[in-house]
């Protein structure tokens, strides 16, 4: 398998409020590539998630995508031929991502008939992609509704969904905020484990430099929705050079009571 | 002195609908410690250990099913009505999830002014006063006081909620993962914030939590829950001496640093 790059070009998301264009996201560019975690960082509201949105046409009404495109080594990709095909998607919140009345197992056959996997087979495949996830007792778990379950058995069903569709990339936009402390570890070390044996390319989208340093190759700082830097995790961490980047990682270094060095 | 305590507290839950009554959920069990003026001190635990509900209990909101919560040395179920108002005032609980904490319809001058209201005698003007000077606390712009919680940012909200448990001047604050959902460089500054009123008032503070990270900076003594017990109590800084399996896992979740750090984390040198 050659490995992918996915690279978002020049793109621009405005919005119109109280009568005045705002831009969102703001010609931004960045690449994802298999096997390699890249971190999109910012404070709430800079455009991260926007980002996501406005790359795989899932924007919220009153806000359009005015510029930009995404490209698989090259190749123009339309956002609807993007979805689920070439990048899944893993959310903040994975229990409102559910359908409250449908089973696990439904879930499982609706993301195999969108994808056009024939049904016979469909189901040893869920289960591989369960197991794959971390979750134990799968046949138990197909036939749960989302209250039914934890927070971090959803998030693994998420995954095992998104590995469902064997795309080679996944977006994750905060895909353990709400999740207890060791629950996140436990999805962090399943994202990784991924990355290194599947060969995925993750777009991490966080708040948490923590989970960025634990994770992370790669880092693009967003304010504002504008890339304001790109770097290595090392470098952001022990050279940050733009100021917003040196706030976040100062405020987050302060929670260890360190600070950044000179 | 001892400011607030809990007796052998036990808490059980159990839902009733048409069908009759659900099977007994033991929430918490024999919960025994006791808070003095002016301390920090952390309540750790993952998701589901009890942590809220025991903050619900030791501000009233809740009654134990067992034990006794006692304020200043008295049960609070024998609080005649003038040392009741008392405690709602010296005690007070900032939640987790800041829009459902605040009356949608309220604006964030009436959300601050609340307290005031029931519990001190203040004119409209003095309150008005007070309003601004919390404001201006919790480094919030005044402008925003016509605005309602639908019109502010979520971290601006939890400020005005800190600045609503604040406007009484109370004796102990009881934050409930309070910080948690803040963006980092906000999680750092309303830290710094407490620790400065704390120095210019005395406010003791219970620190409801599952982020070890945050304890350590903050607290100086930990009680850990696992399972509505409290299954260890130590001295903040000696938690990297932490014996219990549940502390150990918390411990062994913190994220690192810095990459390539390992994650149990050690203040390290920044200097790379």
């Amino acid at each position: 398998m050659t490995s992918k790059t996915l690279s978002i070009e020049g793109l621009t998301a405005t919005a119109v409020i109280d009568g005045q264009r705002q831009i969102l996201v703001d010609d931004l560019s960045l690449t994802v590539q298999q096997g390699r975690v890249m971190a999109l960082v910012g404070a709430s509201g800079s455009g991260k998630s926007m980002t996501c949105s406005a790359a795989l046409g899932v924007l919220p009404p009153g806000v359009v995508k005015t510029l930009g495109h995404v490209t698989i080594d090259g190749v123009t990709h339309d956002a609807a031929a993007l979805r689920g095909r070439h990048v899944a998607t893993i959310m903040q919140n994975p229990r409102s991502a559910f359908n409250p009345v449908r089973t696990m197992r439904d879930h499982a056959d609706e993301t195999s008939r969108a994808l056009g996997i024939p049904v016979s087979g469909a189901g040893d495949r869920i289960e591989d992609c369960m197991r794959a996830a971390g979750l134990e007792d799968v046949k138990a778990i197909l036939g749960l509704h989302a209250f039914e379950m934890s927070g971090g058995m959803l998030q693994r069903m998420m995954i095992a969904l998104a590995l469902l569709s064997e795309a080679p990339f996944l977006f994750a936009d905060e895909p353990t905020t709400d999740l207890d402390l060791v629950v996140q570890l436990r999805v962090l070390e399943l994202l990784e484990k991924l990355v290194e044996e599947r060969g995925l390319g993750v777009l991490l989208v966080t708040h948490d430099m923590g989970v960025v340093a634990r994770l992370a190759d790669d880092v693009v700082v967003l304010d504002h929705g504008r890339l304001v830097e790109r770097a290595s995790v090392v470098d952001i961490f022990h050279k940050p050079r733009h100021a917003i980047t040196r706030t976040l990682v100062s405020a987050h270094l302060s929670l260890y009571g360190m600070e950044l060095s000179a | 002195m001892t400011l607030i305590s809990a007796r052998h507290l036990g808490k059980i839950y159990r839902t009733h609908s048409l069908v009759g009554a659900s099977a007994r959920k033991t929430v918490l069990q024999d919960i025994s410690l006791t808070i003095g003026e002016g301390e920090t001190v952390a309540l750790l635990g993952r998701s589901g250990c009890g942590k809220s509900t025991l903050a619900r209990l030791l501000v009233g909101l809740e009654r134990p099913t067992s034990g006794e919560v006692l304020f200043h040395g008295k049960p609070v179920s024998r609080l005649d009505r003038a040392e009741t108002k008392i405690f709602r005032r010296e005690v007070q609980l900032v939640f987790q999830d800041s829009p459902s904490a605040v009356n949608a319809r309220f604006t964030m001058r009436e959300i601050i002014a609340e307290p005031l209201r029931h519990l001190t005698s203040m004119s409209e003007v003095e309150r008005e006063g007070r309003v601004q000077e919390l404001l201006r606390l919790v480094e919030l712009p005044s402008e925003i006081a016509g605005r309602l919680p639908a019109q502010v940012s979520g971290g601006q909200l939890q400020r005005a909620c800190i600045a609503r448990a604040l406007a009484v001047d109370p004796k102990l604050i009881i934050l409930d993962e309070a910080v948690s959902n803040l963006d980092i460089h906000l999680q750092a500054s309303a830290l710094a914030l407490l620790a400065q009123l704390q120095r210019e008032s005395g406010v003791a503070y219970l620190f409801v939590t599952h982020d070890l990270r945050l304890v350590k900076r903050f607290a100086a003594r930990c009680l850990v829950m696992e399972e509505g017990q409290i299954v260890e109590e130590i001295a903040s800084a000696d938690f990297d001496q932490v014996r219990h399996p549940a502390s150990r896992l918390l411990q062994g979740a913190v994220l690192p640093p810095l990459p390539g750090v390992p994650c149990k984390g050690h203040p390290v040198s920044a200097k790379g």
